[in-house]
This record gives C-alpha cells, structure tokens and sequence, in this order.
C-alpha cells in the first residue's frame, strides 16, 4: 500500500464513522464534492480539519480551507501528501 | 428578466399596505387572536415590523417586548423604546441576564472559550466571525473566535468543532429565553407572536430554531434585507435606526451580520441572489455589479451553500408517515 492509498483510506474512515454513522456504502465517490453530496457542512468542515492536523500533525491554514484542497477525497489526498511531502 | 441596478426597488407604500392587510388578516382571521406581541431590538426588521402591526392593528393591540441581556447594546433599548414612543405602542422591559444565569448560558459559553483562548475572564469581550472575501476566493464558512482585552487589544483563532458547537450552543440560549418570554407575553393577552426575520436570514438560515425563528407569523420572511430598508424608509422609523449597521447584538464584541454569518454586504449579497434565483447568468450579473463572471459564480455557490446546509432549520418536527 503506497503512503497516499493509507491516506485515502483513513480519509474514508473518518468520514464513514463521522458522517455517516458508519455506513460504508453512502462514502461518496472519490471525486464527489462533500458539499454537493450533503455529507458534510460547515461545521463538519471544522471536523474534518480537526481530523488533518490531529492525524497528520500539520496545521491547516485560513488560506488552505479552500474546495481545492478539501472538498473530495481526491482534493484531500493530494492536499495531505503535498503537506507531507 | 432583464437585471439592473434597480432590480430590488419596490413601490413600498403599495407593499406595505399590502403586508398590512396580511398581517391583520392573519391575525385575526387564521390566528384567531387579538393582537400582536413583537420583540424589539432597535433594529430595522423588528422596526418595521412592529410598524407595520401599529398601522394596521392599530397601537393599543400591539406589545413590544424589549429583553436586553448583559451582551446586548445599551443602543438597542433606547431605538427601541423611542420607536415605540412614537408609534404610541405599549411596551415591556424583560431583563433576561438571571434566566440566562440560571441556564448558565454564560458559564457554558466562557468554558468553551476558555479552551481555545485560556486568559480569557470576564473582562474580556468576544465575537465569532466569519471569512468575508467571499468573492475573492473560493472558500468553505469556517468559524473564528476573536476576543478583546479591556485595553482594545484583539486576538483572534479558528475555532475547533467542539469549542465552536458549546459557544453557539449556549448563546442560542439567548434567543430560546427570547422566544419563551415573547410568548408568555402573547398568551396571557391571547395576542400573536410577530417574528422578525427577513429572506435573508430566514432562506439562509440565520436564525435559531424554536429561538427568534419561533413565531405565529412571518411578514417579511420573502423580502430581501435592500427591501427592508425600503419599507423602513416608507414607516419613517427613524435615520438612527435605518443607519445602524446590522449586529447579531449576542456577542459583547459587537459582531456585524456581515462578518457573523453572511460575509458580504447586502447590497451585493441580495442582487447576487436575486440574479440567482432569475437564473441571471453570471456574464450579466457581473456587469450589473462590476464584479468579473467568476466573482459572481462563487456568491453564488456561496448563498446556495448556506441555503442548503441550513434547510433542517426551516423542517417542522419530522413524523414517520
């Protein structure tokens, strides 16, 4: 498993336990937008960058709470190993 | 639909004759009550809407509910009562800061605050806002907590999901208390509970549930704020009222509507929505409002955002069918 298929796993973790009361079959595809999907809100936002810096250890800034970088788990994984990297 | 500058401009006297007849209709006819109980705050909404149910109830069956609380300005009570004078309607004072203290609304607020700022006291004034550069760059509505020493100075954190819940939690206690007093006015005169909110905060959601969005009636809940303001003009309910930027009068800091919730001006917020919501492409809009195309599209997925993200706000109590 290379270092971005366990990032995108864990990706698809959080948000099935967290927003989908653990139901793996409503995880959005990976290039779904969250928001269009409805699966997570403003507030599940905030949940999810609480999740980056505690998993990851890197602080997200202002300017990197964007839909490029968050909004799909293809955005995260590559915002996340870029950080990383 | 052809989209200017002008696209919000209303005949006010025809509307607000109209939303007058409305409101005693409702009132009287569906309701079956006998008047009107309103909370007033100095602001322009609750301002134009206890005008409106004076003009057309007439003043003795109208109640304005003033309910200050240790965060509100000491402004919003003198618009307030000076409207109310002029309008020669009844009026209450409800301080709500010991139920508020009861609920300890400001013990579970200042804990939550303290875990994202630990120095924070009581001297200390606090606020939430929000990014306001929403047509500059694409971004998510993510919540800061700002707070500011007696000296003025300011330090300001994004919020994590838990402190930002417990703070929005307890100050909603505000509204909730609000809500239940205005109630408590209105059954015990059998009168009506006039809510306040225009389009803006009601499709937007900008509002607390069963708080200030607890009402028998809605009046304004389809006009844009722009057209508030026009009503307002029309009910001469005064220049200090009609001149006051917009707050959420619950954070002691003095949080603007703009920086709060819907981080964009009025003016631009409205006429993106109503271009919006006519299906005005995003070429036309932004020539109307010198904006470029792509500064339009994201106020427009902006406002849908919120739309969306806040429709359980607007749901009644969901039954199995």
């Amino acid at each position: 498993m290379t270092e971005q298929d366990k990032i995108r796993q864990e990706i698809k973790s959080f948000i099935t336990e967290l927003f989908l009361m653990g139901d793996e079959n409503e995880c959005p595809g990976d290039s779904d937008s969250f928001m269009k999907e409805g699966v997570i809100d403003s507030t599940g936002v905030l949940e999810l960058v609480a999740f980056i810096e505690d998993k990851y250890g890197f602080s997200v800034e202002d300017d990197e709470m964007t839909p490029a970088n968050l909004d799909s788990i293809d955005n995260l994984v590559i915002f996340i190993s870029g950080k990383l990297g | 639909m052809k989209f200017n500058k002008d696209s919000l401009k209303i005949d006010a006297g025809r509307v607000a004759g109209e939303l007058a007849q409305s409101v005693r209709k409702q009132i009287r006819g569906d309701l079956k009550k006998a008047g009107a109980v309103i909370g007033i705050s100095g602001g322009l909404d609750s301002s134009v809407v206890v005008a409106l149910c004076a003009k057309t109830l007439g003043p003795e069956r109208v109640v304005g509910i003033m309910m200050p609380e240790e965060d509100s300005s000491p402004d919003s009570q003198t618009l307030a009562q000076d409207l109310a004078d002029r309008l020669g309607i009844k009026t209450v004072l409800e301080n709500i800061t010991p139920g508020l203290e009861g609920m300890e609304c400001y013990r579970r607020r200042d804990e939550a605050i303290k875990r994202v700022f630990p120095e924070y006291d009581s001297t200390y004034k606090n606020k939430i806002t929000i990014p306001t550069n929403i047509l500059e760059k694409e971004t998510f509505n993510f919540f800061n907590l700002t707070i500011e020493r007696p000296s003025g100075e300011k330090k300001t954190k994004r919020m994590p999901p838990s402190a930002y819940l417990q703070i929005v939690a307890a100050s909603n206690l505000k509204q909730r208390l609000r809500m239940t007093t205005l109630y408590y006015h209105a059954e015990k005169r059998n009168y009506a509970v006039v809510g306040t909110a225009n389009k803006d905060e009601h499709e937007q959601g900008f509002f607390v549930k069963y708080g200030d969005g607890g009402a028998d009636l809605k009046p304004i809940a389809h006009l844009f704020k722009m057209q508030v303001f026009q009503l307002a003009e029309e009910l001469a309910v005064g220049s200090d009222i009609i001149g006051r930027v917009p707050t959420t009068d619950t954070y002691s800091a003095g949080s603007t509507q703009e920086e709060f919730f819907f981080g964009l001006d009025f003016y631009r917020m409205d006429m993106l929505w109503h271009a919006m919501e006519n299906k005005v492409s995003p070429a036309e809009a932004a020539a109307v409002l010198d904006l470029t195309p792509q500064q339009v599209e994201r106020g427009y997925a902006n406002i849908q955002r919120k739309i969306d993200a806040t429709e359980y706000l607007r749901l009644y109590p969901l039954e199995i069918e």
